[in-house]
C-alpha cells in the first residue's frame, strides 16, 4: 500500500498546518542547493521563478526556444478559483466538491481541497505580475461559468488566458535568470534522470541545437513537463508535447498513476484528412452560448443546416441533462457526442461531427456581444474550416486532450524516487478521472507557485549537506552512455517507414481501443497491436541525418519510441480497472450510456511499477478515503 | 493542387545557405501551410534526404515558434495569421512558393529555417516584468482597473514573441515586440511603480542586442499575427523619452 | 531593476527625437522660404522679392535661425547616416524573395534615398543663390524707402512708383537682384529646373512619409488627432513642394 503522506487533522486545516510544521532551509543554504526544473509551462515556469525567489540555485530546461512557447500557453477558456466576486454562493468547499465530484470521485480529497484554498491566492498573484484579466466596467475582475459547475468562477484573459497566466510566470522567471538566480536552458530535452543512491540527482539533457548530451546535477529533480495526450498522435497537444521526461523517470522508479486517464474534449475541429498533425481546441467556453444538436433523423444528416427544421432537431444535452444542458462536463458531452454519431446522426462529411450552434446566442445578445465574447475563437474556426460560425453552425468533434494521469506523486508532491518531484500536467494530479474546465491552469499554478515551493524544503532541508555531486561521478558515465547508445541505434536502423508512420498507427490503435469507449476484448487486442509496432519500430524505423546535429527527426523518434512503450501501461491500466468512471468508459460497465462506478473495489489509485521492458508492469494501489463526501453518483440531469 | 517549393537550406550557423528548389504535387487545399511542409519531409526521408528543419509546436497561431518568410512576407500572405494558421487554399494551383527564415543579425539562423531568438528572452530579462514575488499580492480586486485601459493592456499582451515585427521590418527592429510590453504594463496601475525603470532597461537590451531602428514604417504592425498596433510604439518612444529626461 | 541612464541620443530612439525635430524644423523653414518665394510671382520687376531677399540676410534673427537651419540640416543628415548604418548591420543577410509593398508605403521605405536626393539639391541650390548671392557677380538693383524722422523704414517702394511724401525722407538703396538672378537662371538652364523639379518630388515623398512619422516619433498617437496630423502631412507634403516647382517651371515655360 502506498503513502501518500496525507498530513492529520480536519481537511480545512490540513494543509495550514502542513505548512507550519514543514522544516525550512535557512537563506544561506539555500544558497548552496541546486534545484533542476524541466519544464516551464504554467507549473515548471511558476515554480523555478518562486523557487529562483526563495534563493535556491535554479536551472531550468525546456525543448522549445524560449520558457515562453510551453504548451500551457494554447490553453483558451479560464482559470478557476474559488473568489465569489459574483456573490454567487461558490466558497473553498464548493469548489472542492465540484472539482472532486467531477473527477469521478477518483481524486485525493485532501489535495483537493489545498487545490480550491489556494487557487485564490493565484488570482491575486497573477493580477499583481501584470495579466490582463478581462474586466467589468467598473474596472472589478470578470468572471465567467464553465462546464461542471453552477457558479460564475472561471477568470478569463479573452481567449487567451493560458497565455497571459503563462507570460506571467515567464515574466516572473526572466526576471530571476535575469537577476541570476534561475539559469535557463532552452532547446534542451531531458532525455534521461539520474538516480544516485535512490536519490534523484540529476538528468542528461539534449542539447536540440548541435545533439551535444548535457549532464546536470540537482539535489532535487522537478518535473513540470506537461501531458501524454500525444500518444494519440492527433491530440489538442502541442507537436512537441511528450512524455519523455515522466518516461525516464518511471523507468528509474517513479510509479505511474492511473495512465489510461485521458480526457477527451467535446469541442475540436473535427478531422478533415489523413495528412492531419493536430487538432484544435474550440474553448469549451463556447458551450455558455452555443447550442449543441444533431439531426433527429439520419436522412437529414447531409443537408444544410439551415433547412433542417427546428423540430427536427435533437439539442441533445439539453435533453439528457437539464440541469447542466450543454454546460455538461466533458467526458458526458464527448461521449453524447460519439453515441450521437454512431447512432448514424454525425453530420460533415465524414458524419463524425455535430453542430455546436450560435443563431439563438446571435439572437438573442446580437452579433456584436457575440463577437466581444468569442470573436477569435470564431476567427480561429474560419480559419481552418473556411466556414463563417456567424453563419453556419461549427461543427465540433471530440478529441484527446488532456491526461490526468500521470507521475504518481505524494501529498508533497514528491514522486516514488526522493528528490523527485512532478507537478502540473506531468503528475497523476488532482483530477481525478475526470478534469473540469479551467481547473487545469490552477493546478500548475497552485503546484508551481504555492505548493512545492513550500513542500520541498521538507526534503532538501536534509540535503543542506550534501556537497553537488560532480557530472563525472558513474552514474551520470553510465547514464549518458544509455542515452548515447539509444540515440546511436535509433540512427543506425535506416529501416522503411518514418517516425511519424509509427506514431500515426500508434494513435489510431489508443484512438479505436483506448478512447472515447473502452472493452476489455479490444483493450487485449491493443496490447498485442502495440508490441507489434514496438518491435517493428525498433527495426524499421528510418530517421534520417546524424546525432550531433539538430535534428528534430531524432528528437521526434525518442519522443516516439517513449509514447509506444506508455500506450502499452495506458492499456494494462485500462483493462485492470473493471469499472467506468470519468473519463475511462468501459462499456461492459454502464447503465443506459452512464458510466457505472464501482467503489467498493476501485476506489483507488492506480500507481504502476516498472518492471522491464517485456514483463508486466507493477500495480500498487493508493486507496481513496473519502471522509469529508458522500460517495455518490455522479449526475448532471 | 502542385507546387514549386523554393526553400532556404542552411546546414548550421557557420555555414552559408541557398536556396533549393522542391516540386511538390496532390496537396489538399484544406491542408495547413506545416502540413505540406510535414508531406515535403516524409517524402524527403523516403528518399532518403534531409528533412527541411522549421519550427513549430502549437499549430494554433499561439505559442510563436513558428517563423518562416513566405514569398517575401513574414507568416506569409494571409493577415493577422501566423504560418501554422495558413491554408493552400491561401495559394494557387501551380505557384511558386518561396520559404526563407526570418532574417536578422540578432536572430541567428540555426538550421534551413530555425533561427535562434534568445535575444528576445534578454530584453525581457531586462524589465519585462512586474517586480513582485510570490505571496506578496495583495486582493486581486483591491485594485480596479479602468476597463478600456485593460482592454488596451490585453492588446498588447497578445503579443506571441514570434519575430514577425523583426523579420518584416526593413531595418530589422523589435520596437514593436519591446513596445507591446511596455505597452502591457504602462497601462496598468501594477505597472507604474516601476514604469520609468522598466523602459530604460528594456531599451537598452534592446540596442545591445543589435536590433535595428524604427522608422515608423508600418511593416511590423501590417504583417504582426496578433494585430499589435504601432500606437504601442509611440507610447514606448513617449515613456523612454520622458523616462531618459527625468531620470 | 537593473538598468542604466545612458545619454538620450546614444540610442536610436533619442536619435530619432532629433530626426524628427529637425525634420519638423525644415518643414516650418520651407513654409517660411516658401512664402518668400511667392514673391517671385509678383509682376513689379522683382522689387518684392529683393526686399525680402534683404531682409532674410541682413535681419539678426533671420540670420541666426538660418545658421540654425543649416546645421539641423547637418545634424538630420549624419543622423540619418548612423541610423542606416545601424539599420543595415541588423540584415547583414537579405531576403531573396521580399515583398515589401504589401506592408509598407515606398516612401517610407526609402527616406534616404530621398534625403539624398535632396540633399544633392541642398548643396547646387546653396552653390547657386547662396554662394553666389554672398561672393559671386550678381546684377545690381534699387528701391526706396521711406524713413521717418526717427529712423524707422515706414515702408518701402518701387523706382516707378515714387510718390512725393509729405512726412520723412526717401532713400534710394541699392541691392544685388537676386530676383534676375533667379529668373534669368530658371529660363536658361534646363537641367537645373529638372533637379529642382525632381528634388521638389523626393521632399514631397520624404515629407509623405516623414511628417506624421515625425509625430510618431516623439510619441504623439492619438486615436482622433492622428488621422488629422496624417491628412494634414499629405496636405503638406503636396501642396509645399508642387509650390516650389511651379517657380522654375514658370520662369522656364511661361515667362
Ligand atoms: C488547447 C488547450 C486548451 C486548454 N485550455 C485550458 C483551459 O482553458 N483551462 C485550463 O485550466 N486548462 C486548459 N488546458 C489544459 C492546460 O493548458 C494544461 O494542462 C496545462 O497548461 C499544463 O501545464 P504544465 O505546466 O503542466 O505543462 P506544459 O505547459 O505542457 O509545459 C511542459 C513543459 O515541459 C517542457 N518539456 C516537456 N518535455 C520535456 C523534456 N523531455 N525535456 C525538457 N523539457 C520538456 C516543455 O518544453 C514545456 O516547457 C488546455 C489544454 C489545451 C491543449
Ligand atoms: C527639406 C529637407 C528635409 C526635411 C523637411 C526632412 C524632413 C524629415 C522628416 C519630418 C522626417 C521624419 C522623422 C521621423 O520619422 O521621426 C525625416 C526622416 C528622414 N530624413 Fe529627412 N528631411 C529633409 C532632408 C533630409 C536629408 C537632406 C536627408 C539626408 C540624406 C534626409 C534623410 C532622412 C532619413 C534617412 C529619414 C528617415 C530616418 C528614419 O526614420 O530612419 N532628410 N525627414
Ligand atoms: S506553431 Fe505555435 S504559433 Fe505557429
Amino acid at each position: 500500500m502506498l503513502d501518500s503522506r496525507i498530513p492529520e487533522g480536519p481537511l480545512e486545516e490540513k494543509w495550514t498546518k502542513h505548512k507550519s510544521s514543514i522544516k525550512l532551509v535557512n537563506p544561506a543554504n539555500k544558497r548552496k542547493i541546486d534545484v533542476l526544473v524541466i519544464g516551464t509551462g504554467l507549473a515548471g515556469g511558476s515554480a523555478a521563478a518562486t523557487l529562483g525567489e526563495l534563493g535556491y540555485n535554479v536551472k531550468v530546461f525546456c525543448f522549445q526556444d524560449s520558457p515562453r512557447r510551453a504548451h500551457s500557453i494554447a490553453a483558451q477558456g479560464g482559470i478557476n478559483a474559488a473568489k465569489n466576486y459574483k456573490n454567487d454562493g461558490d466558497s473553498v468547499h464548493r469548489l472542492f466538491y465540484d472539482t472532486i465530484k467531477g473527477g469521478d470521485f477518483r481524486a485525493r480529497e485532501a489535495n483537493v481541497h489545498r487545490l480550491a484554498e489556494v487557487s485564490v491566492d493565484i488570482i491575486d498573484q497573477c493580477v499583481a505580475q501584470g495579466v490582463p484579466f478581462a474586466r467589468e466596467y467598473g474596472g472589478l475582475l470578470d468572471n465567467r461559468s464553465f462546464g461542471g459547475s453552477q457558479v460564475s468562477r472561471t477568470f478569463y484573459a479573452r481567449g487567451q488566458t493560458g497565455q497571459q497566466l503563462l507570460l506571467g510566470a515567464y515574466s516572473a522567471l526572466e526576471r530571476q535568470v535575469g537577476l541570476g538566480n534561475v539559469k535557463q536552458y532552452t532547446r534542451h530535452e531531458m532525455v534521461e534522470i539520474v538516480n544516485i543512491d535512490g536519490k534523484a540527482r540529476g538528468i542528461i539533457a539534449r542539447n536540440l541545437i548541435n545533439g551535444k548530451l548535457e549532464k546536470f546535477f540537482g539535489h532535487a529533480v522537478v518535473l513540470a513537463t506537461g501531458g501524454y495526450g500525444n500518444v494519440f498522435f492527433l491530440s489538442t497537444n502541442a507537436m512537441g508535447s511528450n512524455v519523455t521526461a515522466s518516461w525516464k523517470a518511471y523507468k528509474k522508479g517513479a510509479f505511474f498513476g492511473n495512465p489510461c486517464f485521458t480526457q477527451i474534449h467535446p469541442t475540436c475541429v473535427p478531422v478533415t484528412g489523413s495528412y492531419q498533425s493536430k487538432l484544435t481546441l474550440m474553448s469549451e467556453s463556447l458551450r455558455n452560448d452555443g447550442r449543441v444538436w444533431v439531426p433527429k433523423k439520419k436522412e437529414d444528416c447531409k443537408k444544410r443546416p439551415q433547412d433542417i427544421a427546428e423540430e427536427d432537431r435533437d439539442y441533445y444535452l439539453e435533453r439528457k441533462y437539464p440541469s447542466f444542458g450543454n454546460l455538461a462536463p466533458r467526458d458526458i458531452a464527448s461521449r453524447a457526442a460519439k453515441e450521437a454519431c454512431d447512432d448514424g446522426r454525425g453530420v460533415g462529411v465524414s458524419g463524425l461531427a455535430v453542430y455546436l450552434d450560435f443563431a439563438d446566442a446571435i439572437n438573442r445578445l446580437g452579433k456584436s456581444v457575440v463577437e466581444a465574447r468569442y470573436g477569435n475563437l470564431f476567427d480561429m474556426y474560419e480559419h481552418i474550416t473556411n466556414e463563417n460560425p456567424y453563419e453556419m453552425p461549427m461543427r465540433i468533434y471530440p478529441a484527446v486532450h488532456y491526461t490526468m494521469g500521470g507521475t504518481w506523486v505524494d501529498y508533497n508532491l514528491m514522486t516514488t524516487v526522493p528528490g523527485l518531484y512532478a507537478i502540473g500536467e506531468a503528475n497523476f494530479s488532482d483530477h481525478g478521472a475526470n478534469r473540469l474546465g479551467a481547473s487545469a491552469l490552477m493546478q500548475g499554478l497552485a503546484d508551481g507557485y504555492f505548493v512545492l515551493p513550500y513542500t520541498i524544503g521538507n526534503y532538501l532541508a536534509d540535503e543542506i549537506f550534501t556537497k553537488p555531486i560532480s557530472t563525472d561521478h558513474p552514474a551520470f558515465l553510465e547514464a549518458e552512455n544509455e542515452v548515447k547508445d539509444r540515440y546511436n541505434k535509433l540512427i543506425s536502423i535506416k529501416g522503411k517507414r518514418t517516425v511519424d508512420d509509427f506514431h500515426k498507427e500508434l494513435g489510431k490503435v489508443m484512438w479505436d481501443y483506448c478512447g472515447m469507449a473502452r472493452d476489455k476484448e479490444g483493450l487485449e487486442k491493443a496490447r498485442e497491436l502495440i508490441k507489434q509496432i514496438r518491435k517493428e519500430f525498433w527495426s524499421d524505423v528510418n530517421v534520417p541525418g546524424g546525432v550531433d546535429e539538430m535534428n528534430p527527426e531524432l528528437d521526434k523518434a525518442g519522443r516516439v519510441a517513449d509514447f509506444i512503450e506508455l500506450g502499452e501501461l495506458m492499456v494494462v491500466d485500462a483493462l485492470n480497472r473493471n469499472e467506468s468512471c470519468g473519463g475511462h468508459f468501459r462499456t461492459e460497465y454502464q447503465d443506459a450510456g452512464e458510466a457505472k462506478r464501482n467503489d467498493n473495489d476501485y476506489a483507488y489509485v492506480a500507481a504502476w511499477e516498472f518492471n522491464g521492458i517485456d514483463a508486466d508492469p507493477v500495480l500498487h494501489k493508493e486507496e481513496l478515503k473519502f471522509e469529508n463526501i458522500k460517495l455518490a453518483v455522479r449526475s448532471y440531469k | 493542387m502542385k507546387f514549386t517549393l523554393k526553400i532556404w537550406r542552411q546546414k548550421n550557423t557557420n555555414t552559408a545557405g541557398k536556396f533549393v528548389d522542391y516540386q511538390i504535387s496532390d496537396v489538399n487545399s484544406d491542408m495547413s501551410f506545416l502540413e505540406m511542409m510535414d508531406v515535403l519531409n516524409d517524402e524527403l526521408v523516403r528518399k532518403g534526404e534531409e528533412p527541411v528543419v522549421f519550427d513549430h509546436d502549437c499549430r494554433e497561431g499561439i505559442c510563436g515558434m513558428c517563423s518562416m518568410y513566405i514569398n517575401g512576407r513574414a507568416h506569409g500572405p494571409k493577415r493577422a495569421t501566423t504560418t501554422c494558421q495558413l491554408y493552400m487554399r491561401n495559394f494557387s494551383d501551380g505557384e511558386t512558393i518561396t520559404i526563407e527564415p526570418w532574417r536578422a543579425s540578432s536572430f541567428p539562423v540555426l538550421r534551413d529555417l530555425s533561427v535562434d531568438r534568445s535575444s528576445f528572452d534578454n530584453i525581457i530579462q531586462a524589465g519585462g516584468f512586474i517586480s513582485v514575488n510570490t505571496g506578496q499580492a495583495q486582493d486581486a480586486n483591491s485594485t480596479p482597473v479602468n476597463k478600456e485601459d485593460a482592454d488596451l493592456s490585453m492588446d498588447a499582451a497578445a503579443c506571441i514573441g514570434c519575430g514577425a515585427c523583426v523579420a518584416a521590418c526593413k531595418n530589422a527592429s523589435a520596437m514593436l515586440f519591446v513596445s507591446a510590453k511596455v505597452s502591457q504594463f504602462a497601462l496598468l496601475p501594477q505597472g507604474q511603480s516601476e514604469r520609468s525603470e522598466r523602459v530604460l532597461a528594456m531599451v537598452n537590451t534592446m540596442e545591445e542586442e543589435g536590433f535595428g531602428s524604427c522608422t515608423n514604417t508600418g511593416a511590423c504592425e501590417a504583417e504582426c499575427p496578433k494585430e499589435i498596433s504601432i500606437s504601442n510604439i509611440a507610447r514606448l518612444n513617449r515613456d523612454f523619452l520622458a523616462a531618459s529626461i527625468m531620470k | 531593476m537593473k538598468y542604466s541612464v545612458k545619454p538620450l541620443f546614444s540610442s536610436t530612439i533619442g536619435k530619432k527625437l532629433l530626426m524628427a525635430i529637425s525634420g519638423l524644423f525644415l518643414c516650418t523653414f520651407l513654409v517660411v522660404h516658401l512664402i518668400g518665394n511667392l514673391q517671385l510671382f509678383k509682376n513689379d520687376g522683382g522689387f518684392a522679392f529683393n526686399v525680402y531677399s534683404k531682409f532674410m540676410t541682413t535681419n539678426p534673427l533671420i540670420k541666426t535661425v538660418a545658421y540654425v537651419n543649416y546645421a539641423l540640416i547637418l545634424l538630420h543628415v549624419f543622423t540619418s547616416l548612423a541610423l542606416t548604418i545601424k539599420n543595415k548591420k541588423a540584415r547583414p543577410v537579405s531576403y531573396g524573395y521580399n515583398n515589401a509593398k504589401a506592408n509598407s508605403i515606398w516612401s517610407s521605405r526609402n527616406m534616404g534615398i530621398l534625403g539624398t536626393i535632396i540633399l544633392v539639391f541642398i548643396v547646387v541650390h546653396m552653390q547657386n543663390f547662396w554662394y553666389e548671392m554672398k561672393f559671386g557677380e550678381v546684377p545690381m538693383m534699387s528701391y526706396f524707402e521711406y524713413i521717418s524722422p526717427e529712423g524707422k523704414t515706414l515702408s518701402t517702394q518701387n523706382l516707378e512708383e515714387v510718390a512725393p511724401s509729405s512726412y520723412g525722407t526717401v532713400r534710394q538703396v541699392i541691392v544685388k537682384d537676386l530676383y534676375k538672378e533667379v529668373t534669368t537662371e530658371f529660363s536658361e538652364e534646363a537641367l537645373l529646373v529638372l533637379l529642382y523639379v525632381i528634388a521638389q518630388i523626393a521632399i514631397g515623398f520624404h515629407l509623405w512619409h516623414g511628417f506624421a512619422s515625425a509625430f510618431q516619433t516623439v510619441g504623439i498617437n492619438h486615436k482622433r488627432y492622428s488621422p488629422i496630423i496624417k491628412t494634414l502631412g499629405y496636405g503638406f507634403s503636396i501642396i509645399v513642394p508642387a509650390l516650389f516647382a511651379i517657380m522654375p517651371l514658370y520662369f522656364f515655360f511661361i515667362k
